[in-house]
């Protein structure tokens, strides 16, 4: 029966097109029904909030997608970002409470460097066990999972890390553009003098984030789609066999995409410092890296390899974060995003199923 | 005399391609048929049809005389035609006897109540089949990883002949083996015809089609250009065969 | 030294190297025996058990799932949903006036027939559908967690008292005055010598354990699992109603996980949504430790209990010394890679192996 189903479909182009992009009209679909369901769901503020608070599941998404068209999987970006938030959060807050003509840029500065160093070596050690010794990748990421959370949680010492410096949510939540609606227009801060407490007459525009991971993005993009970086990952995932006798060096490749997954996830947990003003290390119930994987499948990759874009994850990811809004808007409860992603999931795969040889 | 197996005029296509054309042939119980042609020749479609993987457009197929219809490799099994693939299909975790009563496990009720696998039952009957074909293996209870090529081979036959298997189809079955493997194979193939079964052998290798067959079909673009008797040829004959543009049928 | 010796000595010391995980628990066990104090305990010892139930039963049930070469990502929350919907199936029942006793039994026959559902329907997307498990599994995962959640809005129902006493009790007595009683805890003086032996939890786990590594070493059930895990051709060539038996391994995980929720809802009156989700890293580390392969194919229960003893012990050592339990996350990180690679360095026996 599906057989048939599946030849109908793939006879009729519209349809096919259809199938192949149908993340993309679920989301078309979503945003015009929760216009209608929701309040306020169709505004600019919603849709920047939305972006603004998809930004950390965007780089986990992205992460994901290099390893998961490599056929591997990295359990523990979520954990990752945990340790990469709390250490930066701790090596800043030593540094500002030293004082000692250390400003809080410095110290931001230093914290961030340090931490992307740091966050460089879960994805070593995961990539050199699963390339050189064969560790399957569920195993080895699975191991840093643990091996990073509970190394969070002792810096930390189970408690978030507070008291940074206030410019970092001032950064992380901050605008390019202010306007007064008949006012004036101001970049970057809200105009001199000006309070927190008046910042909702503000019509802001551009958060930073949206640079932030607009930039990470494209570079990203590119060096999936235009690099031979990009087309090794590729072919590692289509066939490694292969990849092997055309003379990749399939192991020190697979070394780095476990590296650059980490370092990414370190990254988001740098935003996460900006983003909150504090160090979190990560609960148990976050499965950022699951809900990543799911964006990642739902946006048309396959675990088996081989398959899936930046692009397509994104638009994953938004397909998640704007059911989430619009259900919470349209005031449904929250909880019932675990079950709509759930059953995404399954169309996702199904589909993929079904026209394996359009997707 | 009577065909165990016998093919008449039995033809497919692919699309535009007849991959077989018209082939009749058959199989006597005691004799073994070695199919020989170049890749794409035909010989494996024509394998597989008689094994029920593919089913043909065209002709006929006779199983001890008798026309028949070969939906699929369960139906092939049944009429007593079993297929040994090279990779065997045995389960390399799990002991010789559990492979050999593998989907078919004997079992025996324990309290009256649940069903458990009757071990000694099923140990005792593999030790009686391979001793019945003159096959020596360390211990049944070691697992299939333990063996040797040569021996999974035989535990894999084993299995056929103790789920009365009256027709063997053999791909390539000494392909992966070293040179003592080999001998080892070919002498347990050649024992079976004592115990009566029609054997195909698919194989490239023209050392072991002249040191088992009794005859030697020869394929090429999909029909049968040669069906010789082993003694009445050589191998420079089946070679010329094979490549060039002769037919001896 | 001729070769003979030289290859029985590398013989023995691969065998060694194969029960590393037997090695690595008594030298655990003296460990800690040494360095924490109080540790060497009959109430420790018990402790270690009754703390280890949920990973002995998630483990279980991850190890049918890893035989046959897939994954379970969705048991720890099965265990949060089965402890909210038996908490709330027992009060629903209490309030129609039934008694306590068969209200439990009834609330928690319920609750396991539902915990079959969610193996159910991962099994069917991956058996008929070729879902990959790690996906099927996960989709169950956010449908559960997110019915638990829903469900618990309006606050977590309390088990009756019958329960509670059940899941924190023991199996056996024994005081100077009374003597020996099963399951009831003879009235005693204040301060009064006691002796509690066996947690009743612990005892009903290993029941169930006891039966699941009878139906995997037994029956044909257990040899479908190997052989699907094994070689999946040769189970589908042999006849082997693979799609059948790979819905039933998940609703057996499922039916496990379920049992285990339960079980926690009794140790803790509440029930919890994430009740069970901490748990996973655990259970599947409990099996890899016991020597199976995320390939599939390998495996035995008392191996995987063998591996959840270690982390329980771990945890529990640790807790007696005092000292936090982050520490236990990056061991057993560790130990689950450690796990891996030492299995690499002493591999299965092959032909090259048992060749004269």
């Amino acid at each position: 029966m599906t057989h048939t189903l599946s030849e109908t479909i793939q006879g009729n182009r519209k349809l096919a097109f259809i199938a192949r992009n149908w993340a993309a009209f679920f989301l078309l679909g979503f945003l015009i029904l929760f216009s209608f369901t929701g309040k306020g769901f169709l505004s600019v503020t919603n849709f920047q909030n939305v972006g603004h608070l998809a930004v950390i599941a965007i780089l986990m998404a992205s992460a994901e997608t290099f390893v998961i068209i490599t056929s591997g999987i990295d359990l523990s970006i979520g954990f990752v970002m945990g340790f990469s938030s709390v250490t930066a959060g701790k090596i800043i807050q030593i540094l500002y409470a030293a004082g000692g003509g250390i400003s809080p840029g410095i110290s931001i500065a230093i914290g961030i460097v340090i931490v992307l160093i740091l966050s460089l070596i879960p994805g070593l050690v995961s990539g050199v066990l699963i390339a050189r010794y064969k560790v399957p990748p569920f195993i080895a990421t699975m191991g840093m999972w643990g091996i990073t959370n509970g190394i969070a949680l002792k810096i930390c010492k189970g408690f978030p890390v507070a008291t940074l410096p206030e410019v970092l949510t001032r950064i992380g939540n901050g605008y390019i553009i202010y306007i007064k609606p008949g006012g004036g227009i101001s970049f970057f801060s809200l105009p001199h003098g000006v309070g927190n407490e008046s910042i909702r007459e503000y019509i802001r525009l551009i958060p930073y984030s949206f640079i932030f991971v607009g930039l990470i993005l494209l570079v990203l993009w590119h060096l999936l789609r235009n690099t031979t970086f990009g087309q090794h990952t590729y072919a590692i995932g289509g066939n490694e066999e292969a990849a092997v006798r055309a003379g990749i060096n399939v192991k020190l490749h697979l070394v780095k995409i476990y590296i650059l997954s980490s370092f990414i996830a370190g990254l988001a947990g740098i935003f996460n410092v900006f983003q909150t003003g504090i160090g979190n290390f990560t609960p148990f119930g976050a499965m950022y890296e699951l809900f990543a994987v799911s964006a990642v499948v739902i946006g048309g990759a396959s675990l088996m390899g081989g398959k899936g874009s930046i692009f397509g994850s994104v638009i994953g990811v938004f397909l998640i974060a704007f059911l989430e809004n619009g259900l919470l808007i349209s005031g449904v409860v929250p909880f019932y995003r675990f079950i709509a992603v759930g059953l995404l999931l399954i169309i996702a795969v199904v589909i993929d199923q079904l026209f394996p040889d359009l997707l | 005399m009577e065909y165990l197996v016998e093919t008449k005029n039995i033809t497919k296509r692919f699309g535009g391609l007849t991959a077989v054309n018209k082939v009749s042939f058959g199989v006597q119980a005691g004799e073994i048929v070695a199919v020989l042609g170049d890749n794409g020749a035909g010989k494996s479609t024509l394998i597989k049809m008689i094994s029920g993987v593919h089913q043909p457009d065209g002709g006929q197929i006779f199983v001890q005389g008798k026309e028949v219809e070969i939906h699929s490799p369960m139906d092939a099994l049944s009429m007593g035609i079993e297929t040994i693939y090279q990779d065997l299909a045995l389960a390399e975790n799990m002991n010789v006897y559990s492979n050999i009563f593998l989907g078919r496990e004997k079992t025996k009720k324990v309290l009256g109540l649940f069903n458990v696998m009757d071990s000694q039952y099923m140990f005792d009957e593999s030790q009686g089949v391979l001793d019945k074909l003159n096959i020596q293996i360390p211990s049944l209870r070691n697992n299939v990883r333990t063996l040797s090529g040569g021996q999974r081979q035989a535990v894999a036959i084993s299995r056929s002949i103790y789920w009365n298997a009256k027709f063997l189809i053999m791909d390539e079955p000494t392909a992966a083996l070293g040179v003592a493997q080999q001998k080892l194979v070919l002498d347990l193939v050649k024992s079976l015809k004592d115990h009566g079964l029609g054997i195909i052998i698919i194989s490239h290798q023209m050392h072991d089609v002249f040191a088992v067959a009794d005859r030697i079909i020869v394929m090429r673009r999909g029909e049968k250009v040669g069906d010789l008797k082993k003694e009445g040829t050589n191998p420079d004959e089946v070679v010329n065969l094979i490549v060039g543009s002769e037919s001896v049928v | 030294m001729n070769t003979i010796t030289k290859r029985k000595l590398t013989n023995v010391i691969m065998d060694l190297g194969r029960s590393w995980a037997l090695i690595f628990l008594i030298v655990e066990l003296v460990f800690f025996s040494l360095a924490a104090k109080g540790f060497l305990s009959l109430r420790v010892f018990q402790m270690v058990f009754f703390f280890g139930v949920t990973v002995f039963l998630l483990g279980v049930a991850e190890l049918f799932v890893i035989i046959t070469g897939g994954i379970d990502l969705s048991v720890g929350y099965i265990v949060g949903f089965a402890s909210i919907i038996s908490s709330r199936f027992v009060a629903l029942f209490l309030q129609t006036g039934m008694s306590t006793l068969p209200a439990l039994l009834l609330g928690i026959f319920l609750t396991l027939a539902i915990g079959l559902l969610p193996g159910l329907v991962s099994g069917l997307l991956i058996a008929k559908l070729r879902v990959p498990p790690f996906i099927a599994t996960f989709s169950m995962l956010g449908i559960t967690h997110g019915v638990s959640e829903l469900l618990i809005l309006n606050g977590a129902v309390n088990m009756p008292k019958l329960s509670t006493l059940f899941g924190n009790g023991y199996f056996l007595y024994w005081a100077p005055g009374p003597g020996l009683s099963l399951f009831v805890r003879p009235e005693i003086p204040r301060g009064g010598f006691i002796l509690e032996l066996i947690p009743n939890i612990v005892v009903v786990a290993f029941v169930v354990i006891g039966i699941l590594s009878f139906m995997l070493k037994r029956t044909v059930f257990g040899q479908y699992t190997y052989a699907i895990g094994g070689n999946v051709d040769a189970a589908i060539r042999s006849g082997i109603n693979v799609s059948r038996h790979t819905v039933k391994i998940y609703m057996l995980s499922s039916f496990l996980a379920s049992l285990t929720g339960i079980i926690y809802v009794m140790m803790y009156v509440k029930g919890k949504g994430d009740a069970g989700a901490s748990n996973l890293l655990d259970s599947i580390a409990a099996v890899v430790i016991g020597g199976a392969s995320l390939y599939g194919g390998k495996g035995t229960v008392w191996r995987t209990i063998l591996g959840a003893l270690i982390i329980a012990i771990l945890e529990t050592g640790l807790r007696v010394m005092g000292i936090p339990t982050f520490d236990k996350y990056i061991i057993v990180g560790i130990i689950l890679i450690s796990a891996v690679l030492i299995d690499k360095i002493f591999p299965d026996k092959t032909y090259m192996d048992t060749k004269e």
